[in-house]
């Protein structure tokens, strides 16, 4: 009995020393030298792994950043400047401040604004529906509805809403990470800045068709009318292929625009008021009107120079 | 046993109802739409203006590049608009519109019935008349003809294949062509085989259509005592089995020869060409008559009136369906084309186009799909698909998104035949996210080519 | 007009589906199960609607309350689970034992893998096998054939069992069994209800071939493996081992390689994969019987290669078009 027991612990443990050694040896065979900044830098990232910042994973962006001679092409989304000053520390490298940046969906044409005119029978894919045809609404621009960019975000910040048929962001919840917006076949999606206290606008519509067509199809669309252009006193806002876009650089948030858009296509969020369209067209009319008057004066005066001269002669 | 391809295939329910359905000319519409981008390849460039009147015939675009094609106004009338209209998907294209004033043909078009079989030994003055034609594939594809017809230099065509399957159930336009203009189909046989430099051309033909088969084997020797250039060409009957149509499948099953992955038919030394394009081939070259018009099979079981057209290119769909009688009640889904590849169309108000070949009518219950269940891994996708590829697997593979894994399976050889979604017991949409994981993995495949190409010309 | 429908290709779908597939393997095995009830009589029905109603109660259940999803038993694969089962049992079976098989089957070999399609093992193999190795005395308990309308039950040992219990004890098999083939094949051969008669079962894989449903491969596979494993023991010593005709008709050997071997989900996908499947069932099988302690292989060898099937999914592909 004694025996049996010595025997087996003396074969385990020689079995044991010399898979031991086996291992060893394939270790140091096959090791790999790394940079030990990779491990380092891989550990202040959010290790979500989401491709965002538009490398494979987390490991392959410290990689690429160990490498790299300056940080200008590697920006974490997730981690946002916290993340970058910290990878920055570690290379010895300097970051510029970045502004949060959040994904912004760009159309409001929701189940009731927008009815559907004939239906679809494939596979739940917004890429698969927008390969095979322009929609099942009269609008071939907009939201698909089948929600790819809900399936691919990694951190649970976007929701279908059953009743607009339209995807929501969670503002607490994104990252910026930018997976939705390369999700979406339609381009629908947009990364733009948070803007203070979480304030911004946008033009929440892409269509490019021309007007009637676009009201036909859907009652919350850019129509083209450029109205909000010629209201809008900063430049911000670029209209190009009858639709207009908000440029978050220079929108001052006067939200003047917004009080103008006939079908409610600009959208404002995040303000503490909600807006007083009455007030805001009475003031920008106002303003037109001074600015008439002043420059029907400013004429007059071109003008009047030119009597009292006629008179001289 | 009649030959047939080697791998996979089903037997779906021939439903040829409109067979018997002579082909007839449609009205003329009051006003026709032609699309400038009815081929593969670049769109073809306007060379008509708003106001000017045009002939039947008259080139009104013009190919946008080599793999392009010439297109052609099917009525008369005047230009009324160039501007993007939506095609069947509802997607905008820019479309000529031309308002049908009489019906002025070109003086240079034979509109004479005569069957001309001599024909020039010219072979370059061929491919331009088909080219000048406008001829593209009518077989689903709209690949231009004298592209495929201009084979790369070092390949050797060895026999021209003439596809006179028409194995997707339902459509009976080439058979209608076979059995009305079965003479004019071999005079353009000849003419390219001719131009191809081959010796044997074989039409095929399914068994299901017996009665094209033996006035074709009747047709051929009267047409070999008229011209030695009618010598090589033969009927070969094929077992009924989908999609026998697809040109590697039908390779396959004529002369037993697989095109590798990738590759073209030329490289194993066949060419392919559709019934009704070998028609179309003769009327440009013998005739001088571009594609103007098409034979489309209007059909379905819940259709009121079956037929087969003859139909300008540019009509109006609703205008077809309102001449036979109207949209039928039971009918939801229209179907360019047959039911297995076909295009389900979103938008009645678009016009045909060159490769428009039918309107398929079906029912709610013929087409509505059946709620997706879990794979019992029965194995029927992988039975059936005609590459041999395993839909089983490139279907969680493609909503995963694995490119790597899904190119290491072949999914660029997927011919999107429908063969696996069609025999799935448990309904799961394969080919919907296979066609899918195909195109992204081809979009792959075509950049590392081009950064290939791009290194080697460093 | 109606709101036109739109989708990808293709627009029609063969009348096939999950439910027609598994109906067709229920009508197959109608011949087998008529049989049984008319050989062994009530308690063997008895045996039958326990085990076929358990099943699907089961899987209703689990699927609307501990998966709220919705119910799957309109497939009709539970009642197939349940008639498999049924045949596996001996009719002597106790009404609760059944009840624990089908709790085995359908609750933890199938619904916890996800349901249809995702399991591993076969559920029917896996509820005898536990109630096999649970329960010996009742799953060993073998009635005779007594008809439906017969006198008392009569029971006795299976002819693999009384080889293997023979054998055991020193005999030699031309002392043991002088089989009647004939009588193999149609009827009253002792064992579990499905084994009762080979040539109903046949019946039902002969109509599961004409349906295509199944394909041929897996089962020829294991018929030839078992036979030429059998004929060359059988040629070294007859005396010791059995021979291949006798080893192809006892046991659950038909019941088996028909209709558990050839299950969907747990066979591999290509033809290759399924004869290395088939071989090796074949081969195990009469490993277990030549040199196992238990008389009978048949659910053990399917429960191992059930096992393999991953992996020969993995190694074999089907042949493509184009490519070497």
């Amino acid at each position: 009995m004694s025996q049996t027991i010595i025997w087996t612990i003396a074969i385990l443990t020689v079995l044991g020393l010399l898979l031991a050694i086996i291992l060893w040896f394939i270790a140091e065979r096959f090791k790999v030298v790394e940079d030990p900044r990779i491990d380092e830098v891989e550990k202040v990232m959010p290790g979500a792994n989401c491709g965002g910042c538009g490398f494979a994973g987390c490991r392959a962006f410290a990689d690429s950043a160990v490498k790299a001679p300056n940080l200008d092409n590697h920006y974490c989304p997730v981690g946002g400047n916290e993340v970058m000053q910290k990878v920055a520390a570690i290379l010895g490298h300097e970051v510029k401040e970045k502004a949060p940046m959040v994904a912004v969906v760009r159309c409001n044409g929701t189940c009731e604004a927008r009815p559907t005119v004939n239906d679809y029978d494939g596979l739940a894919s917004c890429k698969v529906k927008a390969a095979l045809y322009a929609g099942d609404t009269g609008c071939s621009f907009g939201c698909l509805g089948c929600g790819d960019c809900v399936n691919a975000c990694t951190f649970g910040a976007l929701s279908m809403d059953p009743v607009t048929g339209l995807p929501v962001v969670d503002e607490t919840k994104c990252t910026a990470c930018g997976a939705c917006a390369k999700a979406c076949p339609k381009g629908i999606i947009e990364l733009r800045p948070k803007g203070p206290r979480g304030m911004r606008m946008y033009v929440s519509c892409v269509n490019k068709d021309k007007g009637p067509a676009v009201k036909k199809a859907c009652a919350n669309a850019c129509i083209g009318c450029s109205l909000c252009e010629k209201t809008c006193t900063h430049g911000a806002i670029v209209f190009e292929n009858n639709v207009a876009y908000i440029d978050p650089s220079k929108c001052k948030l006067c939200r003047e625009c917004e009080a103008f858009c006939p079908t409610g296509a600009i959208h404002a969020v995040n303000f503490p008021k909600p807006l007083d369209a009455a007030a805001v067209k009475a003031r920008v009319q106002e303003r037109k009107k001074k600015a008439a008057e002043a420059a029907a004066a400013a004429k007059a005066a071109q003008e009047a120079p030119a009597k009292p001269i006629e008179k001289e002669a | 046993m009649n030959r047939t391809f080697s791998i996979g295939g089903v037997h779906p329910h021939d439903s040829k109802i409109s067979r018997e359905c002579a082909i007839e000319p449609l009205p003329i519409p009051e006003t026709v739409w032609i699309s400038v981008a009815q081929h593969i390849g670049a769109p073809a460039k306007p060379i008509v203006a708003v106001g000017d009147t045009v002939k039947v015939g008259q080139p009104i675009a013009e190919p946008g590049g080599f793999v392009s094609a010439y297109i052609h106004s099917s009525v008369s009338g005047t230009v009324k608009s160039i501007a993007p209209r939506k095609d069947l998907a509802g997607n905008a294209q820019l479309c000529i519109e031309i308002q049908v004033e009489g019906d002025e043909w070109l003086e240079s078009i034979d509109r004479s019935d005569i069957l001309k079989t001599d024909f020039t030994d010219d072979n370059k003055a061929i491919v331009e008349k088909i080219r000048q034609g406008g001829v593209v594939g009518l077989g689903g594809a709209t690949f231009p003809t004298h592209v495929k017809l201009t084979p790369p230099p070092g390949k050797v065509c060895e026999r021209l294949i003439i596809n006179g399957c028409e194995c997707e159930p339902y459509l009976t336009s080439d058979y209608r062509t076979l059995l009305e203009k079965g003479r004019e189909v071999v005079v353009g046989t000849a003419i390219l085989k001719q131009v191809l430099g081959v010796d044997t051309a074989t039409i095929a033909v399914e068994e299901n259509k017996p009665e094209a088969i033996a006035y074709l084997n009747k047709l051929l020797p009267e047409m070999r005592k008229i011209s030695t250039k009618y010598a090589g060409i033969s009927v070969m009957s094929l077992r009924k089995r989908y999609p026998q149509g697809g040109e590697k499948q039908l390779i396959d099953a004529v002369m037993h020869r697989q095109v590798k992955s990738g590759g073209l038919p030329i490289d194993v030394g066949a060419v392919v060409q559709n019934v009704a394009t070998a028609l179309a081939v003769y009327d440009a070259v013998q005739k001088n008559k571009p594609i103007i018009d098409n034979s489309v099979t209007v059909t379905g079981e819940c259709f009121p009136r079956q037929a087969n057209l003859l139909v300008r290119v540019g009509t109006p769909l609703q205008y077809i369906i309102d001449y036979l009688g109207g949209f039928p009640a039971e009918a939801v889904k229209v179907i360019s084309g047959g039911p297995m590849m076909g295009k389900a169309i979103s938008n009645l108000d678009a016009a045909t186009v060159k490769g428009t070949s039918a309107l398929l009518f079906l029912t709610e219950k013929q087409t509505r799909r059946a709620p997706e269940s879990n794979c019992i891994r029965c194995g029927r996708c992988a039975e059936a698909c005609p590459m041999g590829l395993e839909p089983f697997l490139l279907n969680p593979l493609a909503r995963a998104g694995m490119t790597d894994e899904l190119e290491k399976n072949a999914v660029q050889d997927c011919i999107e035949c429908g063969c696996c979604l069609y025999s799935c017991p448990a309904n799961i949409p394969l080919l919907d996210s296979i066609r899918q994981a195909k195109a992204q993995v081809m979009g792959i495949l075509r950049a590392r080519a081009a950064a290939a190409k791009a290194a080697a010309g460093k | 007009m109606n709101r036109l429908l739109v989708s990808p290709s293709p627009h029609i779908h063969a009348p096939v589906s999950t439910r027609s597939l598994m109906r067709d393997v229920v009508i197959a095995l109608m011949p087998a199960v008529l049989v049984s009830v008319v050989f062994y009589g009530w308690s063997e029905l008895l045996v039958l609607g326990v085990s076929v109603a358990s099943c699907v109660l089961l899987e209703y259940l689990v699927t609307r309350f501990l998966m709220k999803k919705p119910s799957t038993i309109g497939d009709l694969s539970a009642v197939v689970t349940g008639i498999l089962l049924a045949l596996n049992l001996p009719s002597t079976t106790p009404w609760w034992v059944v009840f624990i098989g089908a709790v085995m089957a359908i609750c933890v070999a199938k619904m916890t893998f996800g349901g249809l399609g995702q399991n591993v093992f076969n559920p029917a193999i896996a509820g005898r096998v536990f109630l096999l190795i649970s329960f010996p005395t009742y799953m060993t308990h073998w009635e005779m054939p007594k008809g439906l309308f017969g006198a008392d039950a009569v029971t006795g040992a299976t002819p693999l069992g009384v080889v293997k219990e023979g054998l055991l004890q020193g005999g030699k098999l031309s002392e043991l069994i002088s089989p009647d083939y004939l009588q193999m094949l149609l009827t009253n051969i002792g064992g579990s209800a499905g084994e009762i008669s080979a040539l109903a079962l046949l019946a039902g894989f002969v109509y599961l071939l004409a349906r295509r449903v199944i394909r041929p491969h897996i089962t020829l596979s294991i018929w030839v493996t078992v036979a030429v494993v059998a004929l060359v023991f059988w040629l070294v010593n007859p005396e010791r081992f059995t021979g291949p005709v006798f080893n192809l008709l006892t046991g659950g050997m038909i019941l088996g390689s028909c209709f558990m071997a050839t299950d969907y989900v747990t066979s591999p996908m290509s033809v290759l994969g399924g004869i290395i499947y088939g071989v090796g069932i074949g081969f195990i099988t009469m490993m277990i019987r030549y040199f196992g302690s238990y008389p009978e292989g048949m659910s053990f060898a399917i429960l191992l290669m059930n096992a393999v099937v991953p992996l020969l999914n993995r190694a074999f592909h089907q042949k493509k078009y184009g490519r070497a």
